[in-house]
């Protein structure tokens, strides 16, 4: 299908047209997520340009809105100063948009080449001239410096080369502006230094480069300039020379709007959870204690060992060495079922798959955690009044907007879904509660019931782990500060009142760190 | 053993392996191309039942076998079709649609017959005529190679030049290579704009048309009558040579003439004094066999060669 174009006129006449030009674009999905709202991006031609954000901030989207992934429900795109409407990603590629996807998009038993040239493959009368595919991607190889062996099956070659073979595979196709989304996250640090390599040399005949990531390392390596990304909207645009890394930080960890919550003090009481030596994947060490009543926030850029953190004390990972301990029970080895028992509450980071059953009712996955015992089930028969009763009283008490408790829970909005799942982890009265993302993608009315559910379980004497990507939550809402990096605690702070964002985001992105002294302090 | 090495070493039982092995070679080569497709055809067997029972019908009315031949083809391509409409456009297992299809099939065709012949056995009573025999003037005159080769059926020497033109399909033309693009990596082949689906339903014709010739050959080739349920799991036997045939078109023509071997070898020794339930076991106990010997040297390869590295994202590969 063709692009259409609305207009044939160039946006701009003043100067030569931005390679890719959006203005106030936006995605809100059917349930009510709004992914990206209102971004204006301009990007000229032969620029190398970073999109940095924490996870959730809406890169993704935006780069598939983009590439006709998929399609904004408003605002305009413009490419080469042309107005366009993709709808899908081959009118992107007719109009010289390329995109090497996260996971990249190769047929394994296929060669270089022949990935490179699928779809558009030389030849002659329905035949496919392998030698020439081989030639043209050496050539083009040759060229932007992407070395390959063409004649290598994908699935023996690097995933450097992989990914080498994907950005050929959108310059076989006459790509001018090339969208690399998180390309380094598979590269060894030397396959990442000869891609930059690469990509300054596409830059330099002429090519624009979009670059996702959320290492501002690498970002402030390779780009010219920096658009930083949060909560689904840009909140700037700089140039990288001129940036420092507490400023990036600041702007991607920062919140526009304070969230005023009203919290008393915290009171702690006794030992909760004792955590000691824990490694397990991703997890290296960590030591720390959780008492009753306070709630302890741990800080960190995504990807650091934060999930499996949370997983590891929910019973869902096994961890390789270390003890945990709840109220003196010990459930380090215990499964899922036993850390339930012992008193541990979990909402997790992604509901969606983890936190709920979406094609089972409402009610069913309110009692999902207490479906084996009364009052729900008495000697092994679900009582399925009682089931109504209770899902009845927490759907009322937790305001949650559903047509009837009988309905498909995957019929709800994200903010309604996540209050099922809190409504059930905690009307379960745990002693310990790990919140994992308790309000990624729930709109502002349902943020603020969460925090104050989360407060009233504290001071009904629950001890609290918050986990979030939202830094000004976190500080909000902790009693204590911990930060991880690297699957370690690095910075701890005990009284986060008046710590900022900034200093916090030095922490999170390693640039400063606590002594292991300061953050094991009283913890034996 | 006398007498059956006797069997096993004559010109005849060679020419017979081939006769017998042809609607395995034609099906398992359907198969094929379905599964490198990557929708897994189990309605070989319907397609080979329908076009079967279809062709001798056709031929039989007609007066035409060469239109039998074709309207058998056709009905086996068109139950093809329809698993891909149930599994493509409807969502439905591939396994169970291709099940129904096959009971389908087998009632389909014998309500046929029966409501146009009254006979519940098959068209015998329809005098429908066999596809010709291939004489070879020349080579007809060497001894050994002459009785087998010459005197094949016309469907025969198709299934002998299929194996290499399916090669060729797959390997050598664009459709090939997107047939096999889509079949491994359904997301890779979208994102470069092939049309997944259409490629999908192209491979399902061609291999139900493939299929449709292997029954054809059974009513019009081997016999010159339809028999009700007369594929008797050669639709399934077939699957399994393309299995055993590594997925690739030579790999799945020796397994077919495998089968075809074990079959031919039944009916060989039928004319001896061994027990006729013990014979007729044998091409089932051999595609048992064969399976397990598949199955035992592919976990034996993955033990000892190195798996190659799986195309991962980040999520695995970052973890330090």
């Amino acid at each position: 299908m063709e692009p259409t174009e609305e207009t044939g006129e160039p946006v701009a006449t003043d100067t030569a047209p931005p390679a890719l030009e959006a203005v106030g674009l936006g995605k809100t999905y059917p349930n009510g997520t709004r992914a990206v709202s209102d971004v204006d991006l301009s990007v000229p031609r032969g620029e190398i340009r970073a999109i940095v954000g924490q996870n959730g901030a809406g890169k993704s989207t935006l780069m598939k809105l983009l590439y006709g992934l998929e399609q904004p429900s408003a605002g305009q795109l413009s490419v080469h100063g042309r107005r366009v409407r993709f709808s899908g990603p081959q009118d992107a590629i007719a109009l010289g948009v390329g995109m090497v996807h996260q996971n990249l998009m190769l047929v394994p038993s296929f060669t270089v080449a022949e990935n490179a040239v699928l779809g558009v493959e030389p030849g002659r009368a329905g035949r496919v001239d392998r030698a020439a595919a081989a030639e043209r991607t050496a050539a083009l190889a040759e060229q932007s410096g992407l070395a390959v062996d063409p004649t290598a099956r994908v699935d023996t070659v690097s995933v450097g080369m992989r990914q080498r073979a994907e950005i050929l595979k959108a310059l076989h196709r006459g790509a001018r502006i090339l969208i690399l989304d998180e390309p380094t996250a598979v590269l060894t640090p030397q396959e990442t230094t000869d891609l930059f390599t690469a990509v300054r040399r596409l830059r330099d005949s002429g090519m624009t480069v979009l670059f996702i990531s959320h290492k501002l390392k690498e970002v402030r390596e390779i780009s010219d300039r920096v658009t930083v990304m949060r909560a689904g909207s840009v909140i700037g645009t700089v140039r990288t020379e001129e940036s420092t890394p507490a400023q990036l930080a600041s702007m991607m960890v920062g919140r526009e709007m304070s969230l005023d919550v009203a919290k008393p003090p915290a009171r702690p009481g006794a030992r909760v959870l004792r955590v000691r030596g824990l490694s397990g994947p991703a997890v290296h060490g960590v030591s720390l204690d959780i008492a009753a009543g306070e709630i302890v926030g741990l800080a960190g850029v995504e990807g650091n060992g934060q999930t499996e953190l949370v997983e590891l004390l929910a019973g869902l990972r096994r961890p390789t060495a270390g003890s945990v301990t709840v109220d003196d029970t010990d459930v380090t080895h215990l499964d899922a079922a036993g850390h339930r028992r012992a008193g541990i509450a979990h909402v997790p980071e992604d509901r969606l798959s983890n936190g709920a059953a979406l094609d089972r009712s409402i009610a069913d996955n309110l009692i999902v955690d207490r479906h084996d015992r009364p009052p729900v089930a008495r000697r092994g028969i679900l009582r399925t009044r009682r089931i109504r009763e209770l899902a009845e009283d927490l759907i009322s008490r937790y305001a949650i907007r559903a047509p009837h408790p009988d309905a498909a829970a995957g019929a709800l909005s994200g903010g309604n879904l996540q209050k099922v799942v809190v409504a059930r982890e905690l009307s379960a009265k745990p002693r310990l509660l790990l919140a994992a993302q308790l309000t990624r993608g729930v709109d502002i009315g349902a943020m603020h019931f969460m925090y104050e559910r989360l407060l009233e379980a504290r001071d009904a004497g629950a001890a609290v782990l918050l986990v979030s990507a939202d830094l000004g939550e976190l500080l909000a809402l902790s009693d204590r500060l911990l930060v991880i990096k690297d699957g370690r605690l690095v910075a701890r702070f005990d009284d986060p009142a008046g710590l900022t964002e900034e200093a916090t985001g030095l922490y999170m992105l390693g640039v400063e760190r606590h002594p292991d002294e300061r953050i094991t302090a009283g913890v034996r | 053993m006398g007498p059956v090495l006797d069997v096993v070493l004559s010109t005849g039982f060679l020419a017979a392996i081939l006769g017998v092995s042809t609607p395995y070679v034609l099906a398992a080569l359907g198969g094929l191309l379905a599964e490198r497709a990557g929708v897994p055809n189990i309605a070989l067997e319907g397609s080979m039942l329908s076009a079967a029972c279809t062709g001798a019908l056709v031929a039989g009315y007609s007066g035409s076998v060469w239109a039998g031949a074709v309207c058998g083809i056709a009905a086996g391509a068109l139950l093809a079709l329809l698993l891909g409409v149930l599994h493509l456009y409807l969502g439905a297992d591939a396994i169970i649609a291709g099940i129904g299809l096959n009971l389908l099939a087998a009632g389909a065709t014998s309500y046929t017959v029966f409501a146009l012949l009254g006979d519940k056995g098959g068209t015998s009573r329809l005098h429908s005529g066999a596809l010709p025999s291939v004489r070879l003037p020349l080579i007809e005159d060497i001894p050994g190679v002459g009785a087998v080769l010459s005197g094949q059926n016309v469907l025969t020497w198709a299934a002998l030049a299929a194996t290499p033109v399916v090669a060729w399909l797959l390997y050598r033309t664009r459709f090939g290579f997107h047939l096999r693009a889509v079949g491994e990596h359904p997301e890779a082949a979208r994102s470069v704009g092939i049309h997944v689906h259409r490629v999908q339903f192209r491979a399902l014709a061609l291999s139900g048309a493939l299929a449709g010739a292997a029954g054809v050959f059974l009513s019009m080739g081997a016999v010159s009558f339809f028999v009700t349920g007369m594929t008797a799991g050669r639709g399934y036997i077939a699957l399994a040579a393309v299995f055993l045939g590594a997925l690739r078109p030579c790999g799945v023509f020796l397994a077919a003439l495998g089968f075809g071997t074990a079959e031919a070898l039944a009916v060989q020794l039928g004319n001896l004094d061994v027990p006729s339930q013990l014979v007729s076991a044998i091409p089932y106990v051999f595609t048992l066999l064969a399976l397990a010997f598949f199955a035992w040297r592919r976990r034996r390869a993955s033990r000892t060669d190195a798996a190659p590295a799986p195309l991962a994202g980040p999520a695995v590969l970052e973890s330090p």
